[in-house]
This record gives structure tokens, sequence and C-alpha cells, in this order.
């Protein structure tokens, strides 16, 4: 799927990172637990979080995560963009919550066993 | 390759905001000298866990990244309190963090499980009261 149809499925803005959405991704995973990303994640290369601190795009940079996208009307900070942009993700912001965000996700075509 | 690259770095344990950085670094220097990507992300993920240890527990501290020829070696210094009871520690849910830092999405006791499980080998060296040490190894195939 490419991250311009996660957009659109979530009806999200793009923060930054518009030059990439393009990019195709097979799986994604949904957290607001830093920890767990960084135990359970394998590959999957979107992460839905509410959680909104420059720790979430060190987390996604050292998973090599592609795509981050901040439910519930989250918004990053200045800081957050600047590192986002630094290591060439997109962000995306959607005023839906995790469930829903997941949900829409899900039934559009991203599953969790698509990768490879 | 024959002689080791070493990188250096001081982990400031004042700013939760800037732990993270010597992973990065660490990252973008590893995949400069060519090594494989499943590699370097193993390694960044203990790295990066372990800073946020040392940023958390310990009012920061030290980080050496020496690569070898067949192996990759993080050692991880710092003068915290110690780790009192370090099988304990080793427990996957264990978690001594503040609550403070599980609202920025760390602190559920996943840190040292994690860096063992990421890597090769991993060493504990820690006195209460001096501080605590950690050895951790990648192999390089």
């Amino acid at each position: 799927m490419k991250i311009s149809t996660i957009q659109e499925l979530l009806e999200a803005d793009v923060v930054c990172g518009e030059e990439y959405l393009d990019h195709e991704v097979h799986s994604a995973c949904g957290s607001d637990m830093m920890s767990d990303v960084l135990a359970y994640v394998k590959d999957q290369a979107v992460l839905l979080t509410g959680l909104v601190n420059p720790q979430v795009i060190r987390t996604a940079e050292m998973m090599d995560m592609v795509c981050i996208v901040f439910v519930r009307s989250k918004s990053p900070s200045e800081e957050m963009i600047r590192l986002a942009k630094e290591s060439d993700m997109v962000i995306l912001k959607t005023n839906k919550r995790m469930y829903e965000a997941c949900g829409r996700l899900y039934v559009g075509g991203l599953g969790f066993n698509t990768v490879k | 390759m024959n002689e080791a690259v070493r990188f250096h770095f001081v982990v400031d344990g004042e700013d939760f905001t800037s732990a993270g950085q010597a992973s990065v670094s660490v990252k973008k220097n590893l995949r400069r000298l060519g090594i494989p990507p499943e590699t370097i992300r193993r390694i960044s993920i203990a790295m990066y866990e372990g800073e946020i240890n040392m940023v958390i527990h310990a009012g920061g501290g030290e980080a050496e990244v020496v690569v070898y020829e067949d192996r990759i070696e993080m050692i991880l210094t710092d003068h915290g309190p110690g780790i009192a009871d370090i099988d304990r520690a080793m427990q996957e849910g264990f978690s001594t963090a503040p609550d403070n830092v599980r609202s920025l999405g760390f602190g559920a006791g996943m840190g040292l499980p994690n860096m063992k499980r990421y890597t090769d080998d991993m060493r504990i060296e820690s006195v209460v009261g001096e501080g605590t040490t950690i050895t951790m190894t990648v192999m390089l195939a």
C-alpha cells in the first residue's frame, strides 16, 4: 500500500515528508508504548501512536520505520518535525482514534501478515 | 579493515529529549562502514535501550562502540545507583522507572531483556552506589 493511500483512508493531514507519499509499505503497528515497539515490532514500516514526544521519532528511526501517524489529532512539536525530516520520514496526522485508524488500514488491505 | 574503528559518546542525563542521539549517530556511522542493515538495526535498538536506561536511571553516562573485523562491541558505562538484583532486572516487565517515564512511552521493563535479545552476548557488571557497565557484542557474519 502506498503511504498516500494511508493518508486517504485516514483522511489525514501530511505534516512532513510529502515527497515520500509514493513509498510502498506492507505492514503497520499501533502503540503508545515505545518499549513495546522496540520489543515486538519487526519489519512494520508504519507506526500509529497517540504519544507525542521526540522519542517517538527516535524509536521509529531505530526500527527503520518510514511513516508515523499521530492519532486523536495529536500534533508533533517543531523539534519532532525536524528530527523526522532529518530521517526522511513521513508524518501524518488524523482525527481518528487509535482503534478506528488501525481498523481502517486493516480493512483497507494493510494486514499484519503481508510482509514479504 | 584490520584496525578497529571506535566511536565514543557522552550521554547527557539531564535531558530526556536528547536521549538517542548517540544511537542515531552510531546507526549512520555503521551504515557508512557498510555493515548489513539487519545487523545495524539490532545494534541500534540495543544501544538505544541502553542509552534510555542511562538517562532514566543513572543521570547519563558514556558509550563506546568498537567495530572489529568479526564483531561489534558496545560498552555503556554509568556512575548511577547500580543494579541491586540483576536477575530480577533481566525479567521482562520488571521496572523501577518512575511514573513520568511511563507517560513518555518507556519504563515497561523491556529494556535490559531487549538488549540481551538483540545482541549475541551481554555482560552486566554493577556495584550498588558506584555504577554499571554493560558490554554487548554483536557478531558480524
